[in-house]
């Protein structure tokens, strides 16, 4: 295995490990379909950026980052979760995207591609989910009660606009990351699949928790090694292998 | 005029809920003062609950809610809408607001929890006794000063019902405690407040049980026919004591 290789598995297992984590809270928060359309926002502030020859992953931020200020001014402001107009808003973006992201890029914007993600990514990227990681353990459980009942939350004097709106940064955050690796059509898959698989099989927040991430590293890891083995795309593969696991979870699902 | 810290816990003025051009409680006021269990009671649609939202500041509101400095509160909802499959156990539920353990145990003896074992269960998976008295214990566990419970008895059989309401009068007698409580029930009103008020979009009355229900109010709460009901019930509900 040379150096590259194992640069690549590490920075793709903490991309797995905190899109796991995070996708966990998304799931729970009924918000799986969102988090997926959320991904297709990427494309856009992708093709922006490298018209401008700057990082893609920055450009897919920045997006992301509007896109989330968008998203939770609708889910704050409405009783009713305007899906709706969410779908029509994100597909839209991702026809744009298409449209402007120069030719040869757009192929690895979509579907991702793991050798074009070097060494200044992958600094991004352990210095990124340091960021995830941290603060989203120290707003894990205001999260959580908020899941159980927001009025417990809000009495207990939680801000929950202000916590809800800290969560969807992060998950901007993590799409940008992932898109390098698993491309921006795909990515909300990595964010929602590992965690519905793991919700199959636990049965405490906890357990939960950690197996969702171990499903996001699992995936990602297999996943880039079969596509270099087999030399496709590593972003359909890394879906495939997570929608395995999805399968093997649901025959063993607890009761 | 701020609430004075030793009479009044909290003191509402013209209180008014709007949900569209609909008015859902129109000028309420009144005021609870330390150690008071008030009822509030009214049919259904009468808006005790939207009450119970506007004063913990969970909806928009015109009018002015205040409550005594620093004061603690705790809220015992209704009932949880959680999602049955939630990977949630509760004592992970619990911990969300307290760590120490000794802390849980002590509150769960208090609310009559004996068996451990239902720790380690899903929230989703709790009966509507167990779940409301996990919903006290968590409400118990930052050490309010009032508690507000959002219809105690539902969801919750005869024998569950008056353990529930003795836990209030032991509670009440173990620590410095203010209730408010929503009830339809006449004779739990009767037995366990000290004030009542009576609604139907507007105060109907308001003070000590036995003075101010009457067949007056009863009949701008309820109308005439259901009293009728209302008092059948009641029987109904004694006999089941007695047997």
């Amino acid at each position: 295995m040379n150096a590259n290789l194992i640069l690549l598995l590490i920075t793709g297992a903490l991309v797995g490990m905190i899109s796991g984590y995070l996708g966990s809270f998304m799931v729970l928060k009924r918000m799986s379909l969102v988090g997926d359309a959320l991904s297709h926002v990427a494309l856009p502030g992708m093709a922006v950026a490298l018209i401008l020859n700057l990082n893609p992953m920055l450009g897919a931020f920045i997006a992301l980052s509007l896109a989330v200020i968008g998203v939770w001014y609708l889910s704050e402001k409405s009783e009713i979760y305007p899906e709706a107009l969410v779908g029509v808003f994100f597909t839209a973006s991702l026809a744009i995207g298409i449209l402007i992201t120069p030719e040869p890029e757009l192929l690895e914007a979509l579907f991702g591609n793991f050798e074009k993600v070097g060494l200044i990514d992958a600094a991004l990227i352990v210095f990124a989910s340091i960021i995830i990681f941290t603060v989203i353990s120290a707003i894990s459980k205001k999260l959580i009660l908020g899941i159980v009942s927001e009025d417990l939350a809000k009495v207990q004097g939680i801000k929950m606009k202000t916590i809800n709106l800290i969560y969807l940064f992060l998950v901007g955050l993590v799409v940008a990351l992932g898109v390098k690796f698993v491309g921006t059509l795909l990515m909300g898959a990595l964010v929602v699949v590992p965690a519905v698989a793991a919700k199959n099989i636990s049965g405490s927040i906890k357990s939960y928790q950690i197996t969702s991430s171990l499903l996001g590293i699992t995936s990602i890891v297999i996943g880039l090694l079969l596509s270099k083995s087999l030399n496709f795309s590593s972003g359909p593969i890394i879906v495939l292998v997570s929608i395995s696991i999805f399968v093997l979870s649901y025959i063993f699902k607890r009761k | 005029m701020r609430p004075n810290i030793d009479e009044d816990v909290l003191k509402l003025s013209d209180l008014s809920v709007r949900f569209g051009n609909q008015k859902v409680l129109d000028n309420v006021s009144f005021s609870v003062k330390r150690d008071d269990t008030l009822a509030i009671i009214g049919p259904n649609g009468a808006g005790k609950s939207v009450l119970f939202r506007a004063i913990l500041n969970l909806i928009p509101y015109t009018g002015e809610v205040r409550w005594a400095d620093n004061v603690k509160i705790g809220y015992v909802p209704q009932r949880l809408s959680v999602q049955k499959d939630l990977p949630l156990t509760v004592l992970e539920f619990l911990k969300l607001k307290e760590n120490n353990f000794l802390k849980i145990e002590k509150v769960l003896k208090s609310v009559g929890v004996s068996n451990e074992n239902i720790l380690k269960n899903r929230l989703g998976d709790l009966s509507g006794g167990e779940t409301q008295r996990i919903l006290i214990a968590n409400a118990l566990l930052g050490s309010p000063q009032v508690l507000l419970f959002d219809e105690p008895t539902s969801g919750v059989d005869i024998v569950g019902e008056e353990t529930i309401y003795g836990l209030i009068e032991r509670l009440k007698k173990e620590v410095d405690l203010t209730i408010i409580f929503i009830s339809h029930e006449l004779d739990i009103v009767y037995k366990h407040a000290t004030n009542v008020l009576c609604l139907n979009k507007e105060k109907i009355c308001y003070g000590v049980p036995h003075e101010v229900i009457d067949k007056v109010t009863l009949d701008k709460m309820y109308g005439e026919d259901v009293k009728i009901y209302k008092h059948s019930d009641h029987n109904k509900h004694n006999r089941h004591h007695e047997c």
